[in-house]
């Protein structure tokens, strides 16, 4: 790194270990290392701000909306309307601009419940992105979200469900151990639902036996091949299978309340695999939801997922291609530690490695639009979150598929990714300019030290305030951290 | 965004013209680097969907003629008779009822269906499946380059192929046209786009100070006037996304009007997604059959949009890999292995049934539990682009799919 000086550091603390400067931090007090350590807290990561409290009372109040339709579309076809099929809510992401432009709608309709609760959560989650001094906390918790991600796109449970399941299982484990975040996770509803387990009866349990019902192999997979240990880590089809039968009966307590809270995670007996089951040639015998216990326990402590997740990690904050010592370190700090998250996060920002990396990471487009919007100043609504996130390719909670959003360059830095990332910023640099008093002094406050002359000049001949903001927004320096 | 935005856009000079004057900077590009046109050559398209997820094979294209077919697929297995009877092909192997296009493209010759075939992959993960659907290797993690670019790049520069280079559709485009030979990007459009002179000023900062940038930003502009010149300004925004029959359509209306164009691309790639059926598959309707209908409507969107060239042209449908023969315990199916492939096209050898069926009884099965592969999806692949783009036997099987010396080019699917 040519510029050692403490600025540039300041700068960079917020660009590749936070979520971007707000004008007004280029010089805070303190050393940059000391602001991240002081995020690392064991409480885990701070918790937005929504009306709903936790899975259970969101779920209870999805069955009785499932409810209140189900009896909506009786009665319609009672009557002899033709019945709807509304119940989905679409699983592409909203646009408000467009509904309204093409809808006479005169009084804006109430949303679904799941996309209410969805709407309320993403909102909240951005919310709180925009109030946090540095972020890195909150970074975590996206690389940990997105690492555990569930897709909104399943359906409506995952819909109403995805932010609690951030709120619960990830953010008071990002500086716990990895085994309770995992755990946390393979038991949330939002995740039994995502990858099919409440789906799943063991073939030799009461219900498999009755009903001639069987496994869904799902989720055991995903846990081996994208949570734990990665798809080279040393599993085969029978420990796929193995697994699959430890954790049947991890299911969801359903409306009748039989087996808990409606919509809270339950070990369904009736569902389990009795006696032993094999896995990565151990034999699980313990009883009931102790034995998929046990068996998570293990796959968190193997030497594969050390490595599988270091690399990860290590990937995310620094390079496509991090530093081999830098993975090194961590997968030994994950092992000695026993995969003590927090011990990993103080690892990586006392990396002088981390700290030297040229800055090549182009930001995904969740990271740029929080960025932006931090540097503008903007408190951004629903519609103005996720239509720039739809359009980039990454709305919230809503990947393609169980091993979430890429995270490398060549998956964001396409042809059509920057065109549609120019959009965004140019529709942010219109709405911002008539709140930012002077593009070139935001460029010092934002940038500082990382501006490069060209940009700095780009910026100061625009031909307007609008374009300013957007060539600052779209400048290397900005996009790449 | 919000509405009240988009007046803003409404101010700016005309998307014409503001194309217009951005595409002069880049103008260079679209220089020939010298005339060629062989005598007679086929001036041939290529269009590869892939269908991400496993598609079920066995229900997509249902061997109704095999007898142990109906008990393995219980409640999800289709019929011969009926109100929703799949569509015969050639009396053993049938169609999806959702498929009537391809049923018709099937009977006009424009049409032959790969079944129980499969890349050499024997592993069951959808990524790392996708990864030697697309890179071409023998193995995942092997590359960051996909087999089609690295087929543009074995052409003689200055062939029209290589010179227009290959179209990756979607904000993050699919592996298989990802690498060193030039690629135009484009997605449905969804937000009002920003304006030259904003395209133009990045173009020259990303030039100074950042060549990875520039080159992708010049290739979305190269993109944007060949559109351009298409008429697509107009297109309606929003839309479903590649898991809808709506968003289907678009990205194949898209990718046809360009890839027809005299000025645009020869190559396209591109993916629909949500093929993963583990549970509530459904049999005749449900939600495999909304996901075929979907896939179904896009192959008549390619025929009618690619018009023009339509007999010089093969669209070829590929999927990581298959899924279980069985049911699971879920009504829906588990990742497996063999599963079919579509070649639709005026320059298919159509009408056939490409296959070398393996059986479905329990000893029959790969590892007793999914379509066994007996045909290489890549010796087909390897046949279509030998045959449309002259591809020599060498060059396939060490750099376009390397390492496959003992895999030849299918014969005579491209007429």
């Amino acid at each position: 790194m040519a510029d050692r000086s403490e600025p540039r550091l300041k700068v960079l603390a917020l660009q590749r270990f936070g979520l971007g400067p707000m004008p007004g931090q280029a010089a805070p007090a303190g050393d940059a290392r000391e602001r991240l350590l002081d995020e690392i807290r064991s409480e885990g990561a701070p918790q937005p701000q929504v009306s709903f409290s936790g899975a259970a009372p969101i779920g209870r109040a999805l069955y009785a909306f499932e409810d209140e339709e189900r009896a909506a579309r009786e009665s319609r076809r009672v009557a002899g309307q033709p019945s709807s099929e509304a119940v989905q809510v679409a699983a592409a992401p909203p646009e408000p601009g467009r509904v309204q432009s093409h809808l006479p709608a005169p009084q804006p309709a109430e949303p679904p419940f799941p996309q209410k609760v969805y709407r309320e959560e993403v909102v909240a989650r951005v919310h709180l992105a925009l109030a946090t001094e540095t972020g890195f906390a909150e970074r975590l918790v996206q690389f940990w979200s997105n690492h555990f991600c569930v897709s909104v796109a399943k359906g409506n449970f995952v819909r109403a469900m995805a932010g609690a399941f951030e709120r619960e299982a990830i953010r008071p484990n990002v500086f716990g151990r990895f085994e309770e975040m995992l755990i946390a996770v393979e038991s949330h509803p939002a995740m039994l639902n995502f990858l099919d387990n409440q789906l799943s009866i063991g073939p030799d349990s009461r219900a498999g036996k009755r009903r001639g019902r069987g496994l869904n192999e799902n989720l055991a997979r995903e846990i081996m091949e994208l949570h734990t240990l990665g798809v080279s880590g040393g599993y085969s089809q029978a420990d796929v299978t193995g697994l699959a039968r430890i954790i049947t009966g991890w299911t969801i307590v359903g409306r009748d309340a039989r087996l808990g809270f409606p919509g809270s995670f339950a070990f369904n007996p009736a569902l389990h695999d009795p006696g032993g089951q094999k896995l990565l040639g151990k034999v699980y015998r313990q009883e009931g939801k102790e034995k998929g216990m046990a068996a998570l326990a293990d796959l968190a402590r193997h030497p594969s997922a050390a490595g599988f997740i270091a690399h990860k990690l290590a990937r995310h904050f620094v390079a496509d291609e991090p530093p081999q010592a830098l993975v090194a370190e961590l997968t030994r700090v994950f092992r000695e530690t026993g995969g003590d998250l927090a011990a990993l996060a103080r690892a990586l920002a006392m990396s002088d490695l981390a700290w030297s990396a040229p800055t090549t990471k182009l930001r995904t487009p969740q990271e740029f639009l929080i960025a932006a919007f931090r540097a503008l100043g903007r408190k951004p609504d629903f519609g103005q979150i996720a239509g720039a996130l739809g359009v980039m390719g990454q709305p919230l909670w809503q990947p393609g598929g169980p091993d979430g959003y890429p995270d490398s360059n060549a998956a964001w830095a396409t042809p059509e990714g920057i065109k549609t990332r120019i959009d965004v910023a140019a529709q942010l640099g219109r709405q911002a300019a008539g709140s930012v008093a002077d593009p070139r002094l935001l460029v010092e406050e934002v940038l500082g030290p990382l501006a490069s002359p060209q940009t700095r000049q780009a910026v100061a001949r625009a031909e307007s305030k609008a374009q300013a903001l957007a060539l600052l927004l779209m400048s290397p320096e900005f996009q790449r951290r | 965004m919000a509405a009240a935005d988009d007046d803003c856009e409404r101010m700016t000079p005309s998307r014409r013209a503001v194309l217009g004057a951005a595409g002069a900077l880049f103008a260079w590009s679209y220089m020939p680097k010298f005339a060629y046109a062989a005598a007679g050559a086929r001036d041939s398209r290529f269009l590869l969907v892939v269908l991400r997820g496993a598609l079920d094979g066995l229900s997509a294209v249902p061997p109704l003629g095999d007898p142990a077919y109906a008990a393995l697929r219980e409640g999800i297995a289709l019929t011969k008779d009926g109100p929703e009877a799949a569509l015969p092909l050639d009396g053993f192997f049938y169609l999806h009822p959702a498929m009537p296009n391809l049923a018709r493209l099937y009977a006009g010759g424009q049409a032959a269906i790969v079944h129980a075939s499969a890349t050499g992959y024997r592993e069951r993960s959808h990524f790392d499946g996708q990864d030697v659907l697309e890179s071409g290797q023998s193995g995942p993690g092997k590359t960051d380059s996909g087999w089609l670019n690295r087929l543009i790049a074995s052409l003689p520069a200055g062939e029209t192929v290589s010179r227009r280079g290959a179209l990756g559709i979607g904000v993050v485009p699919p592996l298989v046209v990802r690498g060193s030979a030039p690629v135009l990007g484009w997605a449905p459009p969804r937000m009002a786009r920003a304006g030259g002179g904003l395209v133009q000023r990045l173009g020259d900062l990303y030039g100074e100070r950042d060549p990875a940038l520039a080159l992708v930003l010049k290739k979305a502009i190269e993109t944007e006037l060949i559109a351009s010149r298409q008429g697509m300004e107009g297109q309606a925004r929003g839309g479903g996304g590649p898991d809808s029959a709506e968003g289907m359509r678009r990205i194949a209306e898209g990718a046809a009007r360009l890839v027809g164009a005299e000025d645009g691309p020869r190559i396209a790639a591109l993916a629909f997604e949500g093929w993963d059926t583990h549970a509530n598959e459904g049999g005749a309707k449900g939600r495999l059959a909304t996901l075929l209908g979907g896939l179904d409507g896009a192959l008549a969107t390619f025929e009618n949009g690619l018009k023009a060239v339509w007999k010089d042209s093969v669209v070829m449908v590929v999927t990581e890999f298959g899924r279980t023969a069985r049911v699971n315990g879920t009504v829906g199916t588990d990742h497996g292995t063999g599963t079919v492939a579509f070649l639709i096209g005026g320059a298919v050898n159509g009408r056939r049934m490409i296959v070398d069926w393996p059986g479905l009884r329990p000893e029959q099965l790969h590892e007793q539990r999914d379509l066994k592969p007996t045909t290489d999806i890549r010796a087909v692949a390897k046949g279509v682009v030998a045959d449309l783009f002259g591809l020599s036997g060498p060059v396939l099987a060490e750099r376009v799919f390397p390492g496959t010396g003992d895999l030849a080019p299918m014969q005579g699917v491209v007429v």
